[in-house]
């Protein structure tokens, strides 16, 4: 850990421009300026508004589910044999992920600024479902935008969101998957700014999005800082989290930032390995650029032209990550590592038979990277990963891959 | 003064409307951009509007996506868009020449190389639709280079904005006709009128109209109050297919040659 982040207080930023350092910003076409000033203003109106805070938890704790237990996986740690391994079972929320935090969230912000319509943008459909799911609840009408090879890939999660009165958009331009899907959505945004409220599911994009997201999500940590004093009379040595877009590790992450002892690991998906370039690493084989609004790590060419990543696990598959982190990264403060396609299904078939738990793929990048860490640790020490989500929408897919007929 | 200055200086003492056809870079075949730009000169464009392909043009509608698409495909680049500018400069000094694109093919060339090599090619200036005036910053050593900074205004644009934007535009401001992305189809040339009355509140800076213009009526019904117009999609889904030079150019001008006449008919 460098010196520096000793002495940075995490909770200062974004600054106003929303700004994590070199990272972040508002990088857009003229035309959003006006409804991410709207958004902003609106959104920074409810965070002060104890009203909407009490409502926000009320909807979480009745709706949501919360709060989500922390789970000691004692079986699996006794047969990995180092640290103790402990999950954050974000897959226990409603809608089976922690997805939900972050819209039912957004929803509360939507209603308050009157939009009658919300768009979204998916790639594994966690988010999709979960914007399905608060539009219905409070009656908004719901277009939610998936690549045209994620929703073969995810096929049960088009099913839901449709039957949550959801309209699935398929995108067929670039790499069809969720990178071109954001870009399709802010392109709906942009036609349709005055009646329309798009949500984002990570905490990427413009400014307000990468502060608004990880808000919604931070309660994830909060929960986590409290449950370890009770249960445990202290904080984890290490916390490890699967970084996609990065909005589930920055929640778990960002209540802990300024504990100088907790160490952060994310594990980004590595695909067929680093090596190979077919992988959807942005913080560990990325380099600083320009993507859907904000500055941070992305993949790209020497013409600066987005790279098509790859993953086995949908979620996962984007060329870009949240500002947040690649700050985090530049400090020191969070490390980020890769975990390949492999690893994260060896991870998620001895996370079923040790503990019957069923985590997503992109959950898994986690479970492996927490199996590795307590492996590097002596037995008393403690490693809490998150686990994001649940895999019942992932059946097809490892069935798939390991030529079991369903 | 810059060609773009100088350009406008021209139309405004000649009481013309300006001219800018809008084509991606490398398409619809790169070896023949160059013919391509010189033709569109031939068929009356004032100024070439190049645009720099990128993989995730967010602002874009789905016929300039496609465009870039085809383009990356066929490997084209910043580099081989700023060694076209150079060869079109050889035949032709006066015609300005804007590139359009997305920050991150600049950001990962570099700021200060791009500018060094874009001023070097003969580029007059720049137009980057991800970089808004408050993220701006960046793009000071294009504007220190001599390449002038166009920048956009939206029917959403807030009018306290309007000030510090109108101050830091140089050579054109580009007044975006509606809100949405490029090519899309629902203009209203009235509404159009009202904005860019308020927008020369702002600016002495020439304006010029872009997105959803097709065709001669639509540059027309602009020809009125605004000092440009701009043509990009409906001109790239003309170009798209022709494979010779001799084809491109003849699609160019068939495609322009009406739009010139309706714009310089009174």
């Amino acid at each position: 850990m460098s010196d520096m982040s000793t002495t940075v207080d995490f909770n200062a930023y974004p600054d106003s421009h929303g700004r994590f350092g070199a990272y972040g910003g508002s990088y857009v076409a003229e035309t959003l300026m006006a409804p991410l000033a709207e958004l902003t203003e609106a959104y920074l109106r409810c965070r002060q508004d104890p009203a909407f805070i009490a409502e926000l938890d009320r909807d979480l704790k009745h709706y949501v589910g919360r709060p989500s237990p922390i789970y000691h996986a004692e079986r699996l740690s006794r047969h990995v044999g180092g640290a103790q391994i402990l999950f954050k079972r974000e897959d226990l929320n409603h809608t089976g992920a922690h997805k939900i935090n972050n819209t039912v969230g957004q929803a509360l912000v939507a209603r308050r600024m009157g939009k009658p319509r919300i768009i979204a943008e998916t790639g594994a459909g966690q988010h999709g479902v979960a914007s399905a799911t608060v539009a219905a609840r409070l009656g908004l009408k719901c277009a939610v935008y998936m690549g045209e090879v994620d929703i073969e890939r995810q096929k049960m999660n088009v099913y839901r969101m449709k039957l949550l009165g959801a309209e699935v958009i398929p995108v067929c331009s670039g790499s069809r998957t969720l990178k071109d899907a954001l870009n399709e959505a802010l392109r709906d945004w942009v036609t349709n700014v005055a009646d329309t409220f798009y949500m984002i599911g990570t905490v990427a994009g413009p400014h307000p999005y990468p502060l608004m997201v990880r808000d919604f999500n931070a309660v994830v940590g909060r929960e986590a800082r409290a449950q370890m004093l009770e249960q445990f009379g202290r904080l984890p040595d290490v916390l490890t989290a699967c970084v996609g877009g990065g909005s589930n590790a920055i929640g778990l992450f960002h209540a802990f930032l300024n504990d100088a002892g907790v160490r952060m690991v994310g594990a980004e998906a590595a695909g067929e390995g680093l090596a190979t370039g077919h992988h959807a690493a942005s913080l560990a084989a990325g380099r600083p650029g320009i993507l859907h609004g904000n500055r941070t790590y992305v993949l790209c060419d020497d013409d600066g032209q987005i790279t098509e990543t790859h993953s086995v696990s949908a979620g996962l598959d984007y060329p870009g990550v949240g500002p947040e982190h690649a700050f985090l990264k530049d400090l020191g403060r969070a490390e980020y590592v890769g975990v390949t396609d492999e690893e994260a299904l060896a991870a998620f078939h001895l996370l079923c038979r040790q503990e019957g738990i069923l985590a997503a793929l992109e959950s898994s990048h986690a479970v492996a990277q927490a199996i590795r860490l307590a492996r590097q640790y002596p037995r008393d020490a403690l490693v809490l990963c998150n686990l994001s989500g649940r895999g019942d929408k992932d059946v097809h897919t490892i069935a798939a891959r390991e030529q079991v007929a369903v | 003064m810059s060609r773009i200055d100088d350009r406008f200086a021209v139309l405004a003492a000649a009481s013309r409307t300006g001219l800018i056809p809008f084509v991606t870079a490398g398409d619809p075949v790169p070896e023949h951009t160059v013919a391509l730009m010189h033709a569109l000169v031939d068929a009356g464009a004032d100024l070439v509007e190049l645009g720099v392909p990128f993989s995730d043009p967010m602002a874009d509608g789905a016929v300039i996506q496609h465009a870039s698409e085809r383009a990356i495909a066929k490997g084209v680049g910043l580099g081989q868009v700023l060694g076209w500018v150079e060869e079109f400069r050889r035949r032709d000094a006066a015609t300005p020449v804007v590139l359009m694109g997305y920050l991150n093919p600049l950001e990962i060339h570099g700021y200060a190389r791009f500018a060094r090599e874009a001023v070097a090619a003969g580029v007059d200036g720049v137009l980057v639709v991800d970089c808004p005036l408050e993220e701006a910053a960046v793009l000071q050593p294009l504007r220190a280079a001599g390449l002038q900074q166009i920048l956009l205004a939206a029917p959403t644009t807030a009018a306290a904005r309007l000030g510090p934007l109108g101050k830091a535009v140089e050579g054109f401001l580009y007044y975006v006709s509606v809100a949405g992305t490029t090519g899309n189809r629902h203009m209203s040339a009235d509404d159009v009128a009202v904005h860019v009355a308020q927008l020369r509140q702002y600016t002495d800076k020439p304006v010029a109209v872009g997105f959803g213009i097709r065709d001669a009526a639509g540059a027309k019904a602009l020809a009125r109050f605004a000092n440009a117009v701009v043509i990009g999609s409906a001109l790239v889904d003309a170009l798209d297919g022709a494979t010779t030079a001799a084809a491109i150019a003849a699609r160019a001008r068939e495609f322009l040659a009406p739009i010139r006449t309706a714009l310089d008919t009174p």
